[in-house]
């Protein structure tokens, strides 16, 4: 790890200033001496500082900044949080679960505990992928400005398997599947203001940028997180499978996110996690529920038609028939 | 080429200059129980030396030995007042950090020190010449500070992590700075390090010349023949056990039925909490070294040899230590290049590896592919066995499967041929009970076939072809607690399927002679025992303070225990598990010395016979006279010294060996059960539920026993369910090299374990005891292989058993 000052910045606008970089940016500068940088928890930032793939100069703490870690539910209005909400709030609020279970589902599920405890929500959606080729200082990757993805022919059983001739680096925020299964919106505040945007926009693929998986411009943060209101009529679940249950990144995970009128759907959202760059909308099978009711085999069903198109690589066919079965089992339990 | 003749061998059979058995001056007939209590429990006689202390009776009769213990260290490890080395620090103290190569195979064209040299903060810049215990050829010659080195005589990287430079600097971060600021320029070349390809004709190879075989005191795994071809070493035909039996063709021919698979097991790596690591003070009279060992007395030893030091200007010290599992044995290229840093600056130098270090260089458990064929008689006896296996130790070697398949069960013919192979990766060292897992994993599925097709059930079938009377109680307890019944393998009913699995493990018994302990009464009562063993965290502490305590009729927690530190009598090392049965009678036989010192002073002022005194619940008292009786502590305050000292050695077994000076007659059994659910669907597997039934000769401290069963079974099962070690091809790095992409198991993988600890007297020692770390990870994989057939009705032939392989056996992909 390399030497570096910390400082905490007083407000939103304060950061904006002191930070130069995202960590993103940081990390492709061939000359990263100068690099400013914010920090939520720090909790992905020390595993890049230590593997040496970013050497920031400054690094700003977000964390003291009035505001940014609140937490407020109204049933008309929606659900909406700020970044330094941690994952342990979200995952322990009675209305996250109650009117958002997929979320808590999601949310409980992340990580470990101590982890839940410190990490934010603003950093899990900036956390970088967990690719072992891009976080090891050995490998010169397409994501850190390099020319080759090692993954391509290399060690690929946890990597994509939908667009995947680029980087088939998967996203590492299995949160981010259930928040775009609820159709969230993402606030960015930046020097010239706000703006706000559907998280599904936010995430970008490796056509639009593979150095970055997130369309944040340089010196942009997270500044509200808001999640549409949920009916009397939501239904939604969230499952994830690691290799171990206790602690583990996501092999694949699913949100369902149905509308439900008496046994009939009226609309679904199916988002795949660990599937794609990008958590990955599933829209034919969403369409085979929509207008209909749901059983077994049309849960099943969808679940084919969930992994529809894959290209899957040379070590991870498995996962093609993991989606089919998590797709199904989420479908199942959220009716 | 460096010389490469010059090798340092330590094998658990001692070397052949060794004196053999000993004779004693005077004799005694001892009467010892034997067998197995509720089973076959007897008495038998052996003549031993006088100085031996008098037969222990069973645990029963006892009242510290034998008796659930807590750690008497465990107040000093929950608050953190245990200082291991990575907590040492001492005034002035530098740190160290490691260049390593970049590269799986290449020469160093040039080396530019400068940069790093004025880096302020830095104190040192050492180029390593050699390395021991790491590539073979850096073997002979000694490092020396010099600030030369001639760049065309620096050895060839083999691997990704090679240490190549060090530096000590003033903290951890000035050091990491300093290794970035030195320039190499490096000549790559082609590598291989993948097991299969490097078997291929074309293959780059790792060696160009013979290599010679490097053993520390903690390598038992299966030694490679003398025979080099390409990167294929051997093969070994075999073991301590003997070589080939009759005429396996022949055996074969008659066989009523032959079954045989083909068998993978992967690189798994140690994950000691505690990194490889050292502290070293080199002043002008001492060398005092703290180490993170499982033998103190192999780092001073190789320390001295390789500094040309005697033995008593060296100290090592390890009174707290974080897991070994055999990787941790002799100074380590860590070990030296920390010692020539403190020479160069007179200053502790600090040298822990970080994790990506720990993965990569300093020992794994080599994979493994076994091709093993059985042919089995009309009456369900084996009568050949056929095992050719090859295995990658990376650039080392030690990459055989182990005993099992030779031993385990009776068998009139029997062939193996055990090869290493040369991959351009990091070395493999001994871990818990090397070779034997892997072979098990092979071995036990195999039998359990044989047993299916017999439409025999598993365990009535091992009834019938297993001799060993521990582990035939061991099946029946442990079924008794399981519940065992086994169904149709892929008869459970669902999605999610339910299955039993067993199977045996076993390890031999094996003993360090060169094990000493002393023992010290002082005035006032306090007793102590002193020995250069360590305390690895299996509770060695704990049970030598049982044992003394058992002697002098005090308890456990009134004696003061000062061990791993090489000013104490040598101990044993601690591998192989050989801890507890090593030094335990070295203790008991101290404490009994002492104690008849002590006694002879009380019988004088009595004037009656030291056998006529006993020594009990703290007391010292004449049998059977109720008015001579003193408290323990009152009788030392008479002592004619200040203290009394008795040391001892462990004599040989009280039957004699089986062979040479270290292995003894009789296996550490175990029998494990498992119960597992496995998703079809997703193809994950869960462990619901372990048995482990397991005898370690007499048990000393259940407590501490239960503990490293549950140890071993989790180790078993991160082994035949999670962990990899992912090697790229492209790169030839390990791209898994934390613990957070190296999958370990943890709180909700773990099953529920039960333990069975058999008491299975043999009298071979004054406490005939023995270790249970090996024993206790040997046959977990392979049991929960079983169950997964049983769940599925598909067998699966590798490991680990991740959600990808059990789909592909289902055909789900």
């Amino acid at each position: 790890m390399n030497r570096f000052e910390y400082t905490k910045a007083p407000s939103v606008d304060d950061a904006i200033k002191m930070m130069n970089s995202t960590v993103p940016e940081a990390i492709i500068k061939a000359n990263q001496s100068g690099a400013h940088i914010v920090k939520a928890a720090g909790v992905d930032l020390l595993d890049l500082i230590k593997e040496g793939l970013v050497s920031p100069e400054r690094v700003i703490d977000l964390r003291q900044i009035p505001g940014l870690a609140k937490l407020e539910f109204n049933a008309a209005k929606g659900l909406t949080f700020g970044p330094m909400v941690t994952i342990a709030n979200l995952a322990e609020n009675k209305d996250v679960y109650n009117h958002y279970r997929a979320l808590h589902e999601a949310t409980a599920h992340a990580a470990t505990p101590q982890i839940r405890n410190m990490a934010t929500m603003g950093g899990n959606l900036m956390q970088r992928p967990r690719c072992w080729y891009f976080r090891s200082e050995g490998h010169k990757c397409l994501k850190k400005g390099g020319d080759i993805c090692f993954a391509q022919n290399g060690q690929n059983q946890l990597h994509a398997i939908f667009d995947t001739h680029i980087c088939p680096c998967v996203h590492p925020s299995s949160i981010a599947t259930a928040l775009v299964a609820f159709d969230s919106q993402i606030e960015l505040t930046g020097p010239n203001g706000k703006r706000t945007l559907p998280l599904a926009e936010f995430f970008t693929t490796p056509e639009a940028n593979v150095t970055c998986e997130n369309n944040a411009k340089s010196k942009e943060i997270i500044t509200n997180i808001m999640l549409p209101a949920a009916t009397a009529n939501t239904r939604s679940f969230y499952i994830k499978q690691g290799q171990r249950e206790s602690y583990d990144w996501s092999m694949g995970d699913v949100a369902v996110v149905l509308e439900m009128d008496g046994k009939r759907c009226k609309s679904a959202k199916i988002v795949l996690g660990a599937a794609a760059p990008v958590p990955m909308r599933a829209a034919k099978a969403e369409a085979l529920l929509t207008g209909k009711s749901i059983n077994e085999k049309m849960a099943a069903k969808a679940g084919e038609l969930a992994v529809e198109g894959a290209t899957p690589m040379a070590h991870n066919r498995y996962k093609v028939q993991l989606f089919k079965t998590l797709v199904k089992r989420a479908i199942l339990a959220a009716v | 080429m460096a010389d490469m003749n010059k090798k340092n061998i330590v094998l658990p059979v001692s070397p052949k200059e060794d004196f053999g058995p000993v004779k004693h001056l005077n004799k005694q007939k001892l009467k010892l129980p034997y067998g197995i209590p509720g089973h076959n429990l007897t008495e038998i006689e052996r003549e031993v030396s006088a100085d031996e202390p008098p037969a222990l009776p069973v645990n029963e009769q006892l009242s510290v030995v034998g008796k659930r213990t807590h750690r008497i260290d465990a107040i000093h490890k929950v608050t953190g007042a245990a200082k291991y080395t990575s907590d040492i620090q001492l005034p002035g103290m530098l740190y160290g950090k490691f260049l390593r190569s970049p590269h799986p195979h290449a020469k160093i064209k040039s080396l530019d020190l400068s940069a790093a040299r004025r880096h302020p903060g830095v104190y040192a810049v050492h180029v390593l010449s050699m390395e021991p215990g790491g590539t073979v050829e850096r073997e002979g010659g000694h490092d020396t500070p010099a600030e030369t080195y001639n760049i065309d005589q620096l050895p060839v990287l083999r691997y990704v992590g090679q240490p190549i430079a060090g530096v000590a600097a003033v903290s951890d971060q000035v050091a990491r700075e300093a290794i970035r600021l030195i320039k190499v320029e490096y000549e790559t070349l082609p590598f291989v390090v993948d097991m299969d390809k490097a078997k291929e004709k074309d293959a780059p190879l790792v060696f160009e010349e013979k290599v010679e075989q490097q053993q520390t005191g903690g390598d038992v795994g299966g030694e490679a023949g003398g025979k080099q071809q390409g990167n294929l070493r051997g093969p070994a035909t075999g073991s301590f056990y003997g070589g080939p039996r009759g005429d396996v063709e022949q055996g074969f021919k008659e066989a009523d039925f032959v079954v045989e698979g083909v068998f993978r097991t992967q690189v798994q790596t140690h994950c000691a909490l505690e990194t490889h690591g050292v502290v070293v003070d080199w002043q002008p009279d001492m060398l005092t070294v703290y180490a993170s060992t499982q033998s103190t007395k192999s780092v001073r030893n190789d320390l001295a040899e390789l500094f040309d030091l005697p033995l008593s200007k060296v100290r090592v010290i390890t009174e707290y230590m974080g897991g070994g599992f055999g990787a941790k044995f002799g100074a380590g290229h860590f070990g030296v290049m920390a010692t020539v840093l403190s020479k160069k600056t007179g200053r502790p130098v600090k040298l822990m590896l970080d994790r990506k270090e720990e993965q990569t260089t300093v020992g794994n458990r080599p994979n493994s592919q076994q091709m093993l064929k059985i042919g089995v008689n009309s009456d369900g006896t084996l009568n050949a066995i056929d095992l050719t296996s090859y295995g990658t130790a990376g650039i080392g070697l030690g990459a055989g499967v182990g005993r099992v398949a030779q031993d385990m069960y009776n068998c009139p013919n029997f062939r193996m041929a055990q090869y290493d192979v040369f991959t351009h990766a990091g070395p493999g060292a001994a871990f818990r009970a090397p070779g034997n897992v892997q072979g098990c994993f092979a071995l036990e599925q195999l039998i359990d076939e044989i047993a299916e097709k017999r439409g025999e059930d598993p365990l009535a079938y091992r009834d019938k072809i297993d001799s060993s009377e521990i582990r035939k109680v061991e099946r029946q307890k442990g079924a008794e607690k399981f519940g065992w019944r086994l169904k149709k393998p892929g008869s459970s009913p669902g999605v999610v399927k339910k299955g039993i699995g067993v199977a045996q493990g076993h390890w031999p018994r094996i003993i360090h002679v060169d094990s000493s302990a002393m023992v010290r009464i002082n005035k006032g009562g306090s007793v102590e025992i002193m020995s250069g063993v360590q305390d690895i965290g299996t509770g060695t502490k704990t049970i030598l303070a049982q044992v003394v305590a058992e002697e002098l009729g005090l308890k456990a927690e009134e004696i003061t225990v000062k061990i791993g530190d090489t000013n104490y009598p040598d101990g044993p090392g601690s591998g192989g598990s050989v801890t507890a049965g090593s030094i335990t009678p070295a203790a008991r036989n101290a404490a009994y010395q002492a104690k008849v010192q002590l006694l002879g002073q009380v019988a004088g002022a009595w004037e009656v016979e030291i056998a006529d005194l006993e020594m009990k619940n703290g007391e010292v008292f004449v049998k059977n006279d109720d008015s001579k009786r003193m408290s323990f502590a009152d009788a030392t305050k008479r002592m004619r010294t200040n203290q009394i000292l008795a040391t001892a050695s462990r004599p040989d077994d009280y039957g004699g060996f089986e062979v040479g000076n270290a292995i003894g007659y009789d296996r550490l059994g175990s029998v494990q059960f498992a119960e597992v659910s496995v998703d079809t669907e997703t193809g994950v597997i869960k462990v619901d539920r372990v048995v482990a039934a397991h005898s370690c000769g007499r048990p000393l401290n259940p407590l501490q026993l239960e503990s490293q069963i549950n140890g071993g079974v989790i180790m078993g099962l991160g082994y035949a369910l999670y962990e990899d070690r992912i090697m790229d091809e492209q790169t030839g790095y390990m791209v898994n090299t934390n613990l957070d992409q190296y999958k370990l198991p943890y709180s909700k993988e773990i099953p529920h374990i039960e333990s069975i600890i058999i008491e299975h007297y043999g009298a071979h020692s004054s406490t005939d005891a023995s270790g249970i770390g090996e024993p206790a990870n040997v046959a977990t994989a392979a049991a929960i292989a079983n169950a997964v057939y049983n769940a599925i009705g598909v067998r699966i032939y590798e490991l680990p058993m991740t959600p990808d392989k059990v789909l592909a056996a289902l055909r789900a992909i």
